[in-house]
């Protein structure tokens, strides 16, 4: 498929950028989410379906978020679309996550 | 695409990510326990020390270095090695006329058992975009400059196919035993990005 993440030679994206002495991780939710997506069990979903997902992301929402924002959109619309949880159950979790955030503020 | 009826995602990334830990969690995908031992894993036991010590081996052993440049997987594997994103390696060596770089234009492919986890660099537009197209200015901001008349070969890794350079041993390494070759070996060097300094 022919779409935003299809990168090579493509022009206007500026330098490289290294960073000196790189953590692993730059976050714990970075953590989270990529032990997350290592250990859903593979009969749920396989690599090229999780690739996919990615793929599909909208273009400027794919360039403007970075590698493990891709992988957390992945599962959270993944997870969906193979009927591990519905969207509605993912939108309570979301404002529960925010009730225990503000609760402990 | 999206759908107004929904409510939108919550802006805190790390609290979207904590609903969906804790989602996958009740529905029983994934288990605590688990989750800490990846991390673990990937965090402090996996990375680029792995793939020196393959280096070192090529460069102290000729007939591993036959080994791993005819079948790699098998070669690595003898070190221990192997393992998701590592299932079917590739190894490609520079020399004098030829210098390899490594990228993945569609995603971030990357040889995880020998290399660990990419650098954000790696990973980014920037890098994806620009190693196929002018590898030798990308090569120049990484302080690296090829000669003319060295040939520059980019891998491009596929869905399953993970590439790993094997840079040349600097001079002056003659005497060094296989640890202390490791020890120069650094993780941009055997993805293209460096060269390896005797010092």
């Amino acid at each position: 498929m022919n779409g935003i993440h299809d990168l090579g030679g493509m022009h206007g994206m500026g330098p490289v950028n290294p960073e000196t002495d790189e953590p692993v991780f730059h976050a714990d939710w970075e953590r989270r989410v990529f032990a997350l997506m290592m250990a859903i069990p593979g009969s749920v979903y396989n690599i090229d379906e999780f690739r996919h997902t990615i793929e599909r992301m909208e273009a400027a929402e794919y360039l403007s978020t970075s590698y493990y924002e891709h992988w957390l959109h992945c599962l959270e619309v993944l997870m969906i679309e193979k009927g591990q949880f519905e969207r509605a159950e993912l939108e309570a979790a979301w404002s529960n996550a925010a009730s225990a955030a503000n609760g402990s503020a | 695409m999206a759908d107004h009826d929904h409510t939108e995602p919550p802006s805190d990334t790390a609290l979207r990510v904590k609903a969906l830990e804790s989602l996958l969690l009740e529905k029983g995908l994934v288990e605590a326990d688990t989750l800490d031992a990846i991390i673990q894993l990937y965090e402090h036991n996996v990375g680029p020390q792995n793939g020196a010590k393959v280096v070192a081996r090529a460069w102290s052993d000729p007939d591993y270095k036959a080994r791993l440049l005819a079948d790699a997987t098998p070669a690595i594997a003898e070190l221990g090695y192997g393992g998701v994103q590592g299932e079917d390696m590739v190894v490609v060596e520079n020399t004098s006329d030829v210098h390899n770089l490594l990228v993945c234009t569609l995603c971030s492919c990357y040889p995880w058992p020998v290399l660990g986890l990419p650098p954000v660099w790696y990973k980014a537009a920037p890098y994806r975009a620009r190693a196929v197209s002018e590898p030798r200015a990308v090569l120049k901001e990484f302080g690296v400059e090829i000669r003319e008349g060295v040939e520059v070969r980019v891998w491009d890794s596929t869905a399953e196919l993970r590439y790993m350079v094997l840079p040349e041993r600097p001079a002056g390494t003659e005497g060094l035993g296989e640890d202390e070759l490791a020890a120069l070996v650094t993780r941009d060097s055997m993805i293209g990005v460096a060269l390896v300094e005797s010092t």
